[in-house]
């Protein structure tokens, strides 16, 4: 897996006290991994520091709130990993 | 201060819109009810409030730098240190800077100082979202307005229903 899951691991372990071992690329956030939307906040803060980026927390919520989208979609993490990268892609283009 | 009102902010020494930093005074009360509990005979005013008044100068600084279209809550406090007491009649000046301003929340750093020495200090979280009730957004232009907030030419106030809203705190 790319390193950009590695960082994302280690942020979530180290943020929410989880055995980085429990952590993999099918681990869902919320319904494996038990992170609730507070921790959720930390996570995302060290994510945005650590790549650059700005995660679009609010509309994906608001997606997910329509039944647009699932949580699966942005919440599995091989799923976040690839919309980060995405992201930063997109900051470099 | 008005800690029963619980508005704790006095008054904007400094806003800087470019390096994203608030400084306000604050003034604690000689008197306060508060203060026949905490404690008789030794008042101090409680920690909670020093880390409210971070809070409030922090969410302050967020409602600005984003012209008031959104509110801000207090979501964490975090590495938060109360490093000596404030008593009655002490001023705390307090300085906040938005660290990060992600989506749906904001992340500043904030501190306390009395005479110039550091008295408290927290990571704060707010979590911004758009105001739920108009009247909270007009308490809210009310209260900048009250401590001398620099709105220069972004402020909400010239939207007239929310101007219309204010009301005097």
């Amino acid at each position: 897996m790319s390193t950009t899951f590695e960082t994302v691991a280690n942020i979530i372990a180290e943020t929410c006290d989880i055995p980085r071992e429990n952590i993999t690329p099918e681990s869902h956030a919320i319904d494996d991994l038990g992170i609730d939307s507070l921790d959720f906040l930390d996570i995302a803060f060290a994510i945005d520091k650590a790549f650059g980026i700005k995660l679009p927390l609010e509309s994906w919520t608001q997606e997910v709130n329509e039944g647009k989208a699932t949580t699966e979609q942005y919440f599995v993490l091989k799923n976040l990993v690839a919309r980060i990268d995405e992201l930063i892609a997109a900051k470099s283009a | 201060m008005r800690l029963e009102y619980f508005q704790m902010i006095d008054k904007v020494l400094e806003l800087d819109l470019e390096a994203r930093t608030l400084r306000t005074a604050n003034t604690v009360p000689d008197e306060s009810p508060i203060f026949e509990g905490h404690f008789p005979g030794h008042p101090l005013l409680p920690g909670v409030l020093l880390f409210e008044i971070m809070a409030q100068t922090s969410g302050m600084l967020a409602l600005r730098l984003h012209n008031y279209d959104r509110m801000a809550f207090l979501a964490s406090v975090d590495k938060g240190k109360l490093r000596t007491f404030v008593t009655p009649g002490q001023v705390i000046e307090v300085f906040s800077r938005l660290e990060h301003d992600g989506s749906g929340y904001a992340r500043l750093k904030a501190e306390g100082r009395v005479e110039g020495k550091l008295v408290c200090n927290a990571d704060i979280t707010l979590k911004t979202m758009p105001f739920p009730a108009p009247e909270l957004r007009g308490y809210l232009l009310s209260t900048a307005k009250r401590i001398g907030m620099p709105m220069g030419d972004a402020p909400a106030a010239g939207e007239g229903a929310c101007q219309e809203s204010l009301t005097h705190v």
